[in-house]
């Protein structure tokens, strides 16, 4: 692990009131790479990944110890703001969710609160064309943002994510409410974004960890049991659950 | 063929008889009927009498809706010291109550933890179980002399239509803050985590992102509300004077519709009288205000309402 990192953690363990879904889970991501978290569903993966922007906080009776880091910087704790590593951290969620807004509102607006000066038009041309969506809807940026597809209502989120300059941005499972042609679209677009942004992706799709990633690591009830080099992964695993998961025999 | 109970006899698909499904939907429809019956019975009664009051030599419908005396004695019927009284009430009610009710849902619903919740939301809802002659009462012995002591007795009346107002307010709150509630609490979670997961801060995501979501419901609550303080009479009766005053201050006495209704149907006109029957007509003149309340909110939520999967 040469690379610079973008973020870690060590030893995180999280719990929702008794029930601990992470145990000392210590990982790393490098900046500019694509990490996924894969596993079968209630193995943390999501959780950890709502653990990096701090959007457990917002649920009840949760709590977490452990550390993670931003760059350098621990991001744990109290005397951090949540709202300030989301400025760093953006995230995409499983089900598109844009605004009930126009288009171009969708963009402005995360822009616009976190302090954008510059020409906002400009940006939300820009932050569409990253999204391989500006030539679908330039035409129409004054209408609502609900009457696009799913896949457009995808990378609409992702265009809004990226107009705020986020370091990382962390998706749970971005195409598992898409068809094969949009997530084909979403697929191309985080191996554009790579170049840019660190991205932690989590999938219930074999397929998609292999085609995106470099790395993966592979979550077992709240336990990493294996992370590495992508390909390592999956076709060299040193673990038998790990091969087992991959192969479809469990999960 | 090897199925035995396929070889046991023919299946008897036949329509049967099911009395009980035909009687249940008869009375179901009796009862859906009769509320439609009772309302248009009502309307009718409305349009008859009014009728009756416009067919009066000494009254004409210009002069009714466009002049600003009320002096039935010397057969003065125009609306507008009425309707302007409710239109003051109204206003001020809405003034204290829609600010005040959306603040409240938005503290309920963004807010509050959900114990908070549990215990305020029933508080309002008694709030709107207090009969309405008791804010009326509340009116004249409480909020009546709190604004003599602050602007003076010599500019505030004991009768006057800021103090009905305000107490109206009071009264319809817990109406508008729990239907804005609901429209707020049907917000999908998921905008909300969207709004956060960019930085947005509690007050950026409910003001900006939950609010204008919610529109259609809250523009729906506003107009309820409002009709519900147009129709409001125990108060008005009571508070916001007797006597029609064609006014703009809000310190003065001046009847309302439902104010002046309830003096003439309580008291020793007799029927038949066109004084009388001038409260039908001005009946039937709240009733299509209401209705047309109802009707622009209905087309509201239908214009604004998001659809989200």
């Amino acid at each position: 692990m040469d690379t610079k990192l973008a973020m870690h953690t060590k030893n995180l363990n999280f719990f929702y009131g008794d029930f601990q879904a992470l145990f000392d889970v210590s990982l790393d991501f490098g900046a500019n790479e694509v990490t996924a978290l894969i596993g079968p569903s209630g193995c943390g993966k999501s959780t950890l990944l709502r653990c990096l922007n701090r959007m457990n906080d917002l649920i009840p009776e949760t709590r977490s110890e452990g550390e993670i880091y931003f760059r350098d910087q621990p991001i744990h704790g109290q005397e951090v703001d949540p709202v300030e590593v989301r400025r760093q951290v953006g995230m995409v969620f499983q089900k598109p969710n844009p605004f009930p807004k126009t288009i171009y509102e969708n963009i402005a607006w995360g822009a616009r609160i976190n302090g954008y000066r510059g020409d906002m038009d400009e940006l939300v041309e820009t932050s569409l064309k990253k999204c391989a969506l500006w030539d679908e809807v330039k035409e129409k940026l004054k209408q609502n943002a609900l009457g696009l597809s799913g896949g457009q209502q995808q990378r609409l989120c992702i265009a809004r994510t990226i107009a705020v300059e986020p370091d990382v941005i962390l998706m749970d499972e971005p195409t598992s409410a898409l068809d094969p042609i949009s997530t084909a679209k979403i697929e191309d677009l985080i191996t554009e974004l790579r170049k840019r942004y660190t991205i932690i992706i989590v999938t219930h799709n074999m397929q998609q960890a292999g085609r995106v990633s470099e790395k993966t690591a592979f979550f077992l009830n709240g336990v990493i049991i294996e992370a590495g080099l992508t390909s390592d992964i999956f076709f060299n695993p040193k673990e038998e659950r790990t091969e087992a998961y991959i192969s479809g025999r469990f999960g | 063929m090897s199925d035995p109970t396929a070889q046991s006899g023919k299946i008897d698909f036949s329509p049967k008889p099911r009395p009980h499904e035909v009687a249940i939907r008869i009375f179901l429809f009796v009862t859906a009927a009769i509320s439609i019956v009772i309302t248009l019975g009502i309307v009718l009664e409305l349009v008859k009498e009014s009728w009756l009051f416009f067919g009066d030599p000494e009254v004409s419908l210009w002069e009714f809706l466009t002049s600003n005396e009320w002096q039935p004695v010397i057969g003065k019927f125009g609306i507008w010291p009425l309707l302007s009284a409710t239109l003051m009430t109204s206003t001020i009610a809405m003034l204290v109550a829609f600010p005040l009710g959306l603040m409240v849902a938005i503290y309920l619903s963004e807010y509050a933890p959900d114990r908070v919740r549990a215990i305020l939301k029933p508080v309002l809802e008694i709030l709107a179980g207090i009969p309405t002659v008791v804010y009326g009462y509340f009116a004249v012995t409480f909020m009546t002399p709190l604004l003599q002591s602050i602007f003076g007795n010599d500019i505030v009346d004991v009768y006057n239509t800021a103090s009905a107002g305000i107490v109206m307010g009071i009264l319809i709150l817990p109406l508008v803050s729990s239907m804005t509630e609901d429209a707020l609490s049907s917000v999908p979670r998921s905008l909300r985590a969207g709004a956060f997961a960019l930085g947005a801060t509690k007050m950026e995501t409910s003001i900006q992102i939950v609010v204008p979501a919610a529109f259609s419901g809250i523009a729906a609550a506003f107009i309820v509300a409002l009709s519900r303080a147009v129709g409001e009479t125990m108060i008005v009766a009571l508070a916001a004077g007797a006597g029609p005053n064609f006014t703009i201050n809000p310190f003065e006495g001046a009847e309302t519709l439902t104010g002046y209704i309830v003096r003439i149907s309580g008291g020793d006109i007799s029927y038949n009288s066109v004084d009388y029957n001038s409260i039908f007509a001005l009946g039937l003149v709240l009733f299509i205000i209401t209705l047309t309340l109802n009707f622009i909110s209905r087309r509201i939520v239908e214009k604004y309402r998001e659809v989200y999967e």
